[in-house]
């Protein structure tokens, strides 16, 4: 009776396995806001409202110029969307938000509104990873939120296998690692250890605010400000955490996987620059 | 038995003048504490507050009398150097006594394994000495941190004949992030951020402890809809956790119908939060004194479904589990914690009730909306891997009836305190019953009303040692679904 039950089960549910990235994205929660854009030519002179309600000191000034957010150690609590008075910092409802250069995440320039997304890896790496990609994930005082987003990529929802990318047990089987947390003191050695143990080449993906800049703890003693601080980095991937989604287009857009032109338009997204379009590494 | 101890009295989320909580000389202090202990009751937490000049601090015990559904506290004089430890008269306290040890230098007598807790000795936190068992046949197996799989970082060292497990240690402190050093003179601009953070997969519990210890320094409350909405977010927490750990565990024994579908499901309940306050979970839903995230008729309804959905996809998947003899027969007999050990160790959550023990902070020390709604505590004998499966199944069914009932009966929305300031030199407690168990958070406020001392004590700290005890005996490779079915926290513990 079981097993038929439980056959007759999946056969009723079908395949669960989302379209992205061939259909349309699936949609973020409404309350999500997304990616955050900043308008230097609205930003107005001597403002420094949205500066005082950061909890993570992600927006600085320096002086006679427009802010500067960084996407890198922004916790997406939309409370400077809030306080802004003339609406300089707003929610663009988009999940994509890799970037392959730290300073990229920096918003807030003239012609820097919105995140420089992520390029693909050069034609060597891609030749070698861009259909099989191996990682090893080290959390390094993550909080598990990141873990656990990560985690769910590999859910029938997901199914991440699909593109030929898999979490693996040990480092000798990887070609790179996906950090998560600021990387604790106590967990240097460990995750040195992990990297030398991965073969050449490899590469390092940092995912959620703490892993790309160190995040709430930046300043802790306790913690290095993110991965970057002990390993080179090729993919930041902001958030706290960050959307599942929002990881998966990161690593797709590494490998080269995302075809622009034929994908849907992404909600509240029209509007996007050319110029701001992925930006070669 | 609250009346006969000699100890302040306090009920869950309130906070009490420090000069009011009567202070012994630090070896009568252990007496004291050890008699209400023998009196039935649970050491919630034990920590330090260093004075605020020299070396000496001031022990602090917070303890739950379950049964007269009140909290106790006391405290030692200033004290320095040393102190008859508690570990010795109740084992409850042995993590505790190590931690005050590592951090503040205070050596309890006589405690039998003093060692660091998190701290590292040299490069990595599990340099120090491991308890080994001597023998010809005897090998060790050290494993982590760094694990199969995308998960936190921990070291286990165990002590083998054969397959068998003799003696497992685990070792701890690879994701320390200052977490409590950092709070001290708080709150700060991020403290509520960082609070989310303790536990990431409890940010509502552990964010929920943290505004109701505000809300007592400050002599406020939240607004009622938003006390019903920290309810409504620590259900759906408990509901997403739960079916994850079910799937793992499935998966862990190879059966793949509830390991799939409950790895998507999860999510599902994961979604619902998301909903509310935009977050997965759950950052944003909690914020003191105030309601918290505007939440609709409309969007009410609309959780409804979708959860409605889910919980009967859930409810099926879990079935098959039950159904299948392969499973019953993995999950029996299989990572026993014996109910005597878990009293003495001091276990919370469903880990503890799947040991028979009746305790649950919704029901025993019920706060905020849990005073006007109550899920029936779920409880079942054996203590083993199928019991600790078993409570969590049951609680996915509560929470789901609990979520389905109080959804519809939110209340109106009320004005709002406006952030009262807290008082200065009082100490104030907040007991949440997160999906692992009890969340404790401690505040001891200086003379102008800012942190002098916070203390965070997720269930975790409780429940690693009851992991530890429930591998005797068992084979090793037994060791992923007893460590799945206790489920517990890395950062929470390393905070």
């Amino acid at each position: 009776m079981f097993v038929v039950d439980t056959l007759l089960h999946r056969l009723k549910r079908g395949c669960e396995t989302m379209a992205y990235p061939d259909g349309p994205a699936p949609a973020l929660p409404d309350r999500h806001g997304g990616a955050l854009r900043v308008e230097s030519a609205r930003c107005a002179a001597g403002c420094d409202a949205c500066i005082g309600v950061c909890p993570t000191e992600a927006i600085t000034r320096v002086s006679g110029q427009s802010v500067a957010l960084d996407l890198g150690r922004c916790v997406f609590c939309a409370a400077c969307v809030t306080e802004c008075p003339t609406g300089a910092i707003t929610q663009t409802g988009d999940h994509r938000m890799a970037a392959r250069r730290r300073q990229d995440l920096v918003l807030g320039a003239p012609n820097h509104a919105e995140v420089r997304l992520a390029g693909e890896l050069d034609a060597t790496l891609r030749r070698l990873f861009g259909r099989s990609l191996r990682l090893r994930q080290v959390s390094a005082g993550g909080c598990n939120a990141c873990e656990a987003d990560t985690n769910v990529l590999g859910t029938i929802g997901w199914d991440l296998g699909r593109f030929g990318i898999q979490f693996v047990a040990s480092p000798r089987h990887a070609d790179g690692l996906l950090i998560t947390g600021p990387v604790s003191r106590n967990m240097q050695l460990a995750l040195r250890k992990t990297w030398d143990a991965v073969p050449e080449p490899k590469i390092v993906i940092a995912v959620g605010a703490c892993a790309v800049s160190g995040g709430l703890f930046a300043d802790h003693p306790e913690v290095h400000p993110g991965a970057e601080a002990v390993l080179p980095v090729d993919l930041h991937i902001p958030g706290c955490p960050p959307h599942p989604l929002t990881i998966l287009d990161g690593l797709l857009r590494l490998l080269g996987r995302l075809d622009e032109r034929r994908l849907p338009p992404v909600a509240g997204r029209s509007e996007r620059a050319n110029g701001s379009l992925p930006d070669a590494v | 038995m609250s009346g006969a101890t000699l100890l302040a009295l306090l009920p869950n989320a309130t906070s009490l003048p420090w000069r009011d909580i009567p202070a012994w000389p630090a070896s009568e202090f252990v007496q004291v504490t050890a008699a209400a202990l023998a009196r039935g009751a649970r050491l919630c937490s034990w920590f330090a507050v260093p004075e605020e000049s020299g070396d000496a601090v001031q022990l602090v015990a917070v303890l739950a009398f379950d049964a007269d559904n009140t909290l106790a506290v006391g405290r030692s004089t200033p004290v320095r150097g040393s102190y008859p430890a508690l570990t010795v008269l109740h084992p409850q306290a042995h993590l505790f006594e190590r931690e005050v040890w590592e951090t503040h230098g205070l050596t309890p007598e006589g405690h039998p394994w003093l060692k660091p807790v998190r701290a590292s000795a040299g490069e990595a936190p599990a340099n120090a000495p491991f308890f080994t068992v001597e023998g010809g046949e005897i090998h060790e197996v050290a494993v982590g941190p760094v694990h199969a799989g995308i998960i936190e970082p921990g070291h286990f060292r165990f002590q083998c004949a054969g397959e068998e497990v003799i003696h497992l240690e685990i070792a701890l402190g690879y994701q320390h992030r200052g977490i409590e050093r950092a709070l001290a003179g708080g709150p700060h601009r991020r403290t509520l951020r960082q609070v989310e953070t303790i536990a990431g997969d409890t940010t509502v519990a552990h964010a929920t402890a943290y505004a109701s210890v505000l809300e007592a320094l400050g002599s406020g409350e939240a607004p009622l809809r938003g006390q019903w909405l920290r309810a409504i977010g620590l259900e759906l927490e408990r509901l997403a956790n739960h079916t994850g750990d079910l799937g793992a565990l499935a998966g862990d024994v190879a059966f793949i119908p509830t390991a799939a579908a409950c790895g998507k499901l999860r999510g599902d309940f994961l979604n619902v939060t998301a909903a509310l306050c935009g977050n997965r979970f759950g950052r944003g839903l909690v914020r003191p004194f105030a309601e918290g995230p505007d939440v609709s008729g409309a969007l009410v309804q609309q959780v409804l479904g979708n959860l409605t959905r889910a919980l009967a996809d859930v409810e099926q998947a879990i079935a098959w589990l039950w159904d299948s003899a392969s499973v019953r027969a993995r999950f029996e007999n299989v990572g026993t914690v014996h109910r005597a050990q878990a009293e003495e160790i001091g276990m919370v959550g469903p880990a503890a009730r799947a040991c028979g023990l009746v305790r649950d902070v919704r029901y025993d020390h019920p706060a905020g909306w849990h005073r006007f709604a109550q899920a029936p505590v779920a409880v079942w004998p054996g203590g083993d891997v199928f019991a600790r499966a078993r409570v969590r199944s049951l609680e996915i069914q509560r929470s789901g009836d609990f979520l389905r009932e109080q959804l519809v009966a939110a209340p109106e929305s009320g004005p709002a305190d406006d952030s009262p300031a807290s008082t200065g030199d009082t100490l104030a407690v907040a007991l949440v019953e997160g999906w692992r168990g009890e969340v404790c958070h401690v505040a001891v406020t200086d003379a102008a009303g800012r942190f002098r001392r916070y203390k965070i004590t997720d269930p975790s700290f409780h429940n690693w040692s009851g992991l530890a005890l429930a591998l005797r005996g068992n084979a090793i490779s037994d060791f992923p679904i007893c460590n799945k079915s206790f489920s517990l926290s890395y950062c929470g513990f390393d905070l």
